[in-house]
């Protein structure tokens, strides 16, 4: 290598997502649609650019096909370069045989090799399923400065939720003093993101150190970053206030969407001085016709709206014809929604056809009892028929027969 | 047709003064159009999209917007190794004055058409908006046996000086050229696309330099029509010749016709343009927007009926837009009404204010003007 950079970035996108059910049946949960025209990895890919990161690992495994397609030479994030820019590495053959990326750390121990090439002296890790805009330059600058051996980006979350999360204990310094992960009665409220910074050196050996102990799960939060603390190693929370999200289930990517709408949340895409950079369609402008009434909604190119949109994020090329009703919804990329029909807390993935009459999913204010309510989610190439039901909650991916 | 065999060629500032208050600071070629392109992404996209991989583009002046918008060719595939965009700007020596016709700007490519090995070369200009299939040109110059082939469209001529009119006979051979004003009536007029061997551009590039000759329709074309067998090829569908304000005006309406955007941005040969990486068009709460072409990045808070909107235009709370084009970055305050205006790059409207202009005849906000 000519160059060395300071620091480059693996970004950990093998995840399969499980728990958005028919929206990862073919393909990665990074490479999830979000926001109107966007994918979940777009934010990472994004963050690198804007904060002069050029060298990017992408790991993956799960359902590659569509995310090695979507990222491909890198260009749409600049990272088409001579020196650096984004490689995808997938697990290979080896001599003693095929392994699979067995966690999070035996994934980076796996492509020792390619950091090494690059010879940095830091490494960031990175999550390809969160949505948020951060500088990883300044946390960096933290990093350095703290002289630390690994840095955690840290958020407060608020207590009610911190149970969810991995949490850490720091002292008045933000030096690391406890973890504990996912409590039951949590003692702290800073939660980590899933953001870390590393001096090469040192996650070099504790990589080849945690992948030579047999009981190691070989995972960053609960195995290599644990000894490091035990080993006495500087590990420091970098505290981040902006937004973040975890889009992990059905109704966090829905309300994750439809936070874009709301102006109170910290999460502003226009902002031309830190871009979130996608591969996108090539498509006319989006045409609003006499008939339509679009309030309070995200709307992409190619769409054709004739009917009544309210609270929804449209993809590209979606079609509402008259008299259709699409609200508190998420529409993904070239499915119709046909006269009459109604979409009302729903995700429609791509693709799909909502015919004529048809309704998907229901107010909550129209139900009985909450519990059955939830978002109702159409898989990718579903049709459902005339005048049928899609029920809330329901996760639809075999065609709905129509109703006379 | 074997369409790595074609070479493009683009005159960026073909009747630059037809359109003054669109193109004192620019090509026409980087006019913008349609809520997100410039005209020549549409003479590009037809170029690529029939697989033509070698495309010049010659300008004259004013230059420098049509520079940043190609950039390296990168969104129509030009960037390449072998073949992909050539911009030509003018060549000048000690003793060459500045450019001025057409002919003079085909001549300072000559290097770059001796160059190219393509037989053929599809010469166009940029202010004609269609979708048009190159291939099927090529194929019926090719079958044709025509040493010319002229795209030509049936309707009433648009008012442009120079324009030629073909008259054709049943095998669509040209049997006279003319270049007159329009008569109100049907003609056969001139679309400024070309199909012809290289070999014989440059044949009569060299006469026309060696005559002294200046005049690219009257000295190629019209003296010709005999010598050579020039023929007709009909473009049908949404085809719009930009000669005024008012007809870039009446035809970027014309979009908000469902066929006509079929046309033009027919899916099968999709109009391909920079890349901006603007968010998706924010509809907030009280925004009433009907019949309206909207681009991605506007932020959108109050009313806009029968328009076009560009990226990045904001319309704030309040504010009436109607019948209007507002291009990139506009900015149209609370409770302003804009109706029937043209408003060029980064305008600003400040709130309450009116402007008002009429179907036929649409008031012109230049670039950056605030009011």
């Amino acid at each position: 290598m000519s160059r060395s950079p300071e620091c480059i970035a693996m970004l950990l996108a093998g995840g399969q997502g499980s728990r958005l059910g028919i929206l990862t049946k073919h393909i990665a949960k990074p490479a999830v649609p979000y926001g109107g025209k966007y994918r979940i990895i777009d934010f990472p890919l994004s963050n690198c650019v804007n904060s002069g990161i050029y060298t990017v690992g992408v790991l993956t495994q799960y359902q590659p096909l569509e995310l090695n397609d979507y990222i491909g030479n890198g260009q749409p994030w600049d990272l088409d370069r001579e020196n650096g820019g984004v490689h995808i590495l997938s697990p290979y053959q080896q001599i003693k045989g095929t392994t699979w990326y067995k966690n999070t750390a035996n994934a980076i121990y796996q492509n020792i090799n390619f950091i090494d090439r690059y010879n940095p002296k830091y490494v960031a890790i990175l999550s390809g399923d969160h949505i948020y805009k951060m500088d990883y330059s300044k946390m960096l600058a933290y990093h350095k400065q703290k002289n630390a051996a690994c840095t955690i980006a840290m958020l407060e979350v608020p207590w009610e939720e911190a149970s969810r999360f991995g949490l850490m204990l720091v002292d008045e310094d933000n030096a690391i003093t406890e973890f504990e992960e996912k409590p039951k009665n949590p003692r702290s409220n800073k939660a980590s993101m899933g953001v870390y910074m590393f001096t090469w050196e040192k996650l070099r050996s504790y990589l080849l150190a945690d992948e030579a102990d047999p009981n190691s799960g070989n995972d960053f939060g609960h195995d290599l970053i644990p000894a490091m603390h035990k080993a006495g190693e500087r590990l420091f929370a970098y505290p981040f206030d902006g937004y973040w999200k975890d889009v992990g289930t059905i109704d966090s990517l829905w309300e994750a969407n439809l936070d874009l709408l709301d102006p109170k949340v910290d999460l502003d895409l226009s902002d031309t001085s830190w871009k979130i950079y996608s591969r996108n369609l090539t498509t006319p402008p989006h045409y609003v016709s006499a008939d339509a009434n679009v309030q309070n909604s995200l709307i992409s190119g190619g769409c054709e709206i004739e009917g009544d949109v309210d609270f929804s994020v449209l993809f590209s090329n979606v079609t509402v014809e008259k008299g259709a009703t699409v609200r508190d919804s998420i529409i993904m990329p070239g499915t119709v929604v046909r006269s009459g029909a109604v979409v009302q807390y729903a995700i429609v993935a791509e693709n799909a056809v909502i015919e004529q009459g048809a309704t998907v999913g229901e107010r909550p204010e129209a139900m009985q009892n909450m519990d059955d309510w939830g978002v109702a989610v159409v898989g990718e190439k579903i049709t459902v028929g005339k005048n049928a039901v899609v029920a809330p909650k329901a996760m639809i991916d075999a065609d709905v027969a129509g109703v006379q | 047709m074997r369409t790595n065999n074609v070479l493009g060629l683009i005159y960026s500032n073909a009747y630059d003064s037809a359109i003054p208050e669109l193109t004192t600071l620019r090509t026409m070629g980087s006019v913008p159009f349609g809520g997100r392109y410039r005209l020549i992404d549409f003479a590009l996209s037809n170029m690529v999209n029939c697989g033509i991989t070698k495309v010049g583009v010659a300008t004259k002046n004013n230059y420098q917007s049509l520079m940043d918008h190609l950039g390296s060719g990168k969104p129509w595939d030009l960037s390449r190794k072998n073949d992909g965009m050539f911009l030509l700007p003018p060549f000048s020596t000690k003793d060459s004055s500045a450019i001025t016709s057409r002919l003079e700007a085909l001549q300072s490519c000559m290097n770059f058409l001796s160059k190219s090995s393509e037989e053929y070369v599809i010469l166009t200009d940029c202010n004609v908006v269609c979708n048009v299939d190159f291939g099927e040109m090529v194929d019926a110059h090719i079958a044709s046996g025509a040493d010319i082939t002229v795209a030509y469209k049936s309707g009433v001529k648009p008012a442009l000086t120079g324009l030629m009119t073909l008259e054709l006979d049943g095998d669509g051979r040209a049997t006279a050229i003319t270049v007159g004003a329009p008569t109100g009536g049907e003609e056969n007029y001139s679309l400024n696309m070309f199909v012809l061997r290289k070999a014989l551009l440059e044949r009569m590039l060299h006469e026309a330099a060696g005559l002294y000759l200046t005049d690219f329709e009257r000295d190629l074309f019209m003296r010709n029509v005999q010598a050579l067998k020039i023929h007709g090829f009909a473009v049908q569908g949404f085809v719009r010749t930009l000669y005024s304000l008012q007809s870039f005006f009446d035809a970027n309406l014309e979009l908000l016709k469902r066929e006509n955007r079929r046309q033009l941005f027919c899916p099968d040969r999709p109009v391909y343009t920079k890349v901006q990486d603007s968010m998706p068009t924010i509809y907030g709460l009280g925004a009433e927007v009907s019949n309206s072409l909207i681009a991605d990045g506007c932020v959108i808070e109050g009313t806009v009926e029968n328009s076009i909107l560009f990226r990045g235009v904001r319309v704030g709370k309040g504010a009436v837009v109607r019948n209007s084009i507002l291009m990139q970055h506009s900015m149209i305050g609370d409770n302003a009404t804009v109706s029937c205006a043209v408003m060029d790059k980064s305008g600003v409207i400040k709130p309450g204010k009116t402007i008002c202009g009429d179907m036929s005849f649409p008031i012109s906000i230049g670039k950056g003007i605030i009011v």
